[in-house]
């Protein structure tokens, strides 16, 4: 008789949680910092279309880092949950806050449930005021805590130089450029030095009160992008880490069988139904001879060539 | 939607970036379209109706403009109703019929529009916009078969094309692109004509402007429906105009100072200025 594996509470929950944030961890930092007339986020994103950072309502909005599929598809329910909201009741009925309490629900739920996989995603809710003091950012972990954050916040892969950089030198209250500024060297810090992230590969946004139109969210694209930041020196981009191309990247089987390893896929002399890589059946060993070149039937030919067959 | 509850699989599934969809699927109770029956017969007296709306290209840009009345059968329901609303940044709606439907379904039509461009992360084409409008008109029919007709006039900037473009439509959801000018409601017919008359291609932002307040007043000059600029109260046409900058509402001291000089010169040629015989 076989015993199921007992696997304690705790090591579940800690299994699940260094999945997790190993997924978050491989991506670059998105870095939330509230100034004088909103937030401003940054990230450092090579892609012009793929964002980490985006509109959610009028004066929300998110920004994620982690697993692509995952958190859109949290933006997209963030987006719809909105939308509901604001057309069921009326558009200062949608708050952060609200909005926070889902996706920690959500993320919660999913993390704890055997059955889901956890999401391997760290997001930001951030909802601006009337004023500097009513500014909300949240940040929420895989697991569904909520974090009320203030003055500044990172996530993502190697956060602690960020953090530690933005904590000497982050100061309320500032103006815009002085606050791309600011998230833009902390990106850019790390142990080994810091570097110059090039314009491009920047995804800036802002939650901006001082807009006229409802909606607050905008884009600060390359131009003024460059503006802001001025001269900065040499640029460097992002090393692109080995992580990167692993697409589809499955583990390669161990080549031997070992009787002694339960996770071991290869087995005697039998070949697997399938490869354990790529999930593709197994070519079929070439038959013996080659097939003819001619059928060995002629087709028969029209009893008069030139003119339509007639049925017998 | 109960606040702190998990997240449905709805709302996590991929799929549709149509608000109008969502919410066919998640609240359907909540589609201006999808209400309980209204009994046999017609319910047009029920609620109040707005009149006429009027939209005119010029080069560079479009306007649409309103009167400001609705009315439930010979009562004057309401005033200083606005009936010609921004549909997103590049587009603006009006709206003739039944006022409270029309509303709604214009609410409808805003979220659908922002819910696509922040889903999809790009607006929606000139062409795009005006076949969802065609489709949310399409739904109400049965309504419309009941008197309650929403028959909207939509107006917007196209990017591609850098030229203001017009649809009108019929309440069977039925879309048609018009040219320079069009006006639907109640006063349509006059202010139609009036325009023909003052309408030229090359017209500036302000004297389209001032075409069109002139159109809605020809309007209510012959259209019990349809309200002309109140002196008294200072009531004048909400104009909106869009522009490859986007859309802005032109503010009501200068449609008032606008509306002034047209009073004025009514003053001493009551049916307005003149076009040339030939």
């Amino acid at each position: 008789m076989s015993m199921p594996f007992y696997v304690s509470p705790e090591q579940l929950m800690k299994d699940r949680a260094d999945f997790a944030r190993k997924g978050i961890g491989r991506g670059r930092s998105v870095v939330a910092v509230q100034y004088a007339d909103g937030v401003l986020f940054v990230s450092e994103n090579p892609s012009q279309a793929l964002h980490k950072i985006s509109e959610i309502y009028d004066r929300i909005a998110f920004a994620a880092v982690g697993r692509y599929n995952e958190f859109e598809n949290l933006r997209i329910a963030g987006v719809r949950l909105a939308d509901m909201r604001g057309y069921a009741y009326d558009r200062r009925d949608v708050t952060g806050r609200g909005l926070a309490n889902a996706y920690a629900q959500t993320l919660g739920t999913i993390f704890s449930s055997g059955g889901e996989k956890p999401y391997e995603v760290e997001v930001f809710v951030a909802e601006i005021g009337d004023e500097a003091a009513d500014d909300q950012v949240y940040r929420l972990t895989y697991d569904g805590q909520v974090a009320d954050e203030h003055g500044y916040a990172v996530m993502g892969g190697a956060t602690e130089q960020v953090v530690a950089y933005l904590k000497e030198r982050y100061a309320e209250g500032a103006p815009l450029q002085d606050a791309v500024r600011l998230a833009v060297a902390a990106l850019g810090h790390s142990d080994s030095g810091d570097r110059v992230i090039p314009d491009e590969h920047l995804e800036v946004a802002v939650l901006d009160r001082t807009r006229t139109q409802p909606r607050k969210f905008k884009r600060i694209m390359p131009p003024r992008l460059a503006e802001l930041l001025g001269e900065r020196g040499p640029e460097t981009p992002d090393q692109p880490s080995p992580d990167d191309d692993a697409v589809g990247g499955a583990p390669s089987a161990p080549a031997t069988d070992d009787p002694a390893d339960p996770t071991d896929q290869v087995s005697g002399g039998v070949p697997p139904l399938e490869d354990p890589t790529t999930g593709e059946p197994p070519v079929a060993p070439p038959a013996d001879e080659p097939p003819p070149a001619q059928p060995p039937v002629a087709p028969p030919a029209p009893p008069h060539p030139g003119e339509p067959p007639i049925a017998p | 939607m109960s606040e702190g509850a998990r997240l449905s699989a709805a709302y996590l599934t991929p799929g549709t970036s149509s608000f109008a969809d969502f919410l066919a699927d998640q609240a359907p109770d909540l589609l201006p379209a999808r209400r309980a029956a209204v009994p046999q017969g017609s319910a047009a007296d029920l609620a109040p109706h707005g009149t006429t709306i009027v939209a005119a290209t010029y080069p560079g840009g479009v306007l649409m403009a309103g009167d400001r009345r609705a009315t439930m059968g010979n009562i004057i329901a309401q005033r200083d109703i606005e009936k010609v609303f921004p549909a997103d940044e590049y587009s603006a709606v009006g709206i003739a019929g039944s006022a409270g439907l029309a509303v709604e379904m214009v609410r409808l039509f805003q979220t659908e529009l922002e819910h696509y461009e922040k889903i999809e992360g790009t607006t929606l084409s000139m062409d795009g916009k005006a076949n969802r409008l065609a489709a949310l008109i399409r739904s109400n029919l049965a309504m419309a078969m009941q008197g309650l007709a929403v028959v909207p006039l939509f107006a917007g900037f196209d990017l591609t094309t850098e030229a203001g473009r017009i649809f009108s439509y019929d309440v069977t959801g039925g879309r048609y692109e018009e040219t320079a000018f069009h006006a639907v409601g109640s006063g349509s017919l006059f202010a139609r004509g009036s325009l023909k008359k003052l309408y030229r291609d090359d017209l500036t932002e302000e004297e389209c402007t001032i075409a069109v307040v002139q159109a809605l007043y020809d309007a209510a000059d012959d259209d019990s429906a349809t309200g002309g600029p109140d002196l008294t109260r200072r009531i004048f046409p909400v104009v909106n105009v869009i522009t490859a900058d986007g859309g802005r509402r032109i503010p009501d001291d200068e449609v008032a100072a606008l509306a002034d000089r047209v009073i004025a010169g009514r003053m001493t040629r009551p049916d307005g200025p003149s076009a040339a015989l030939t």
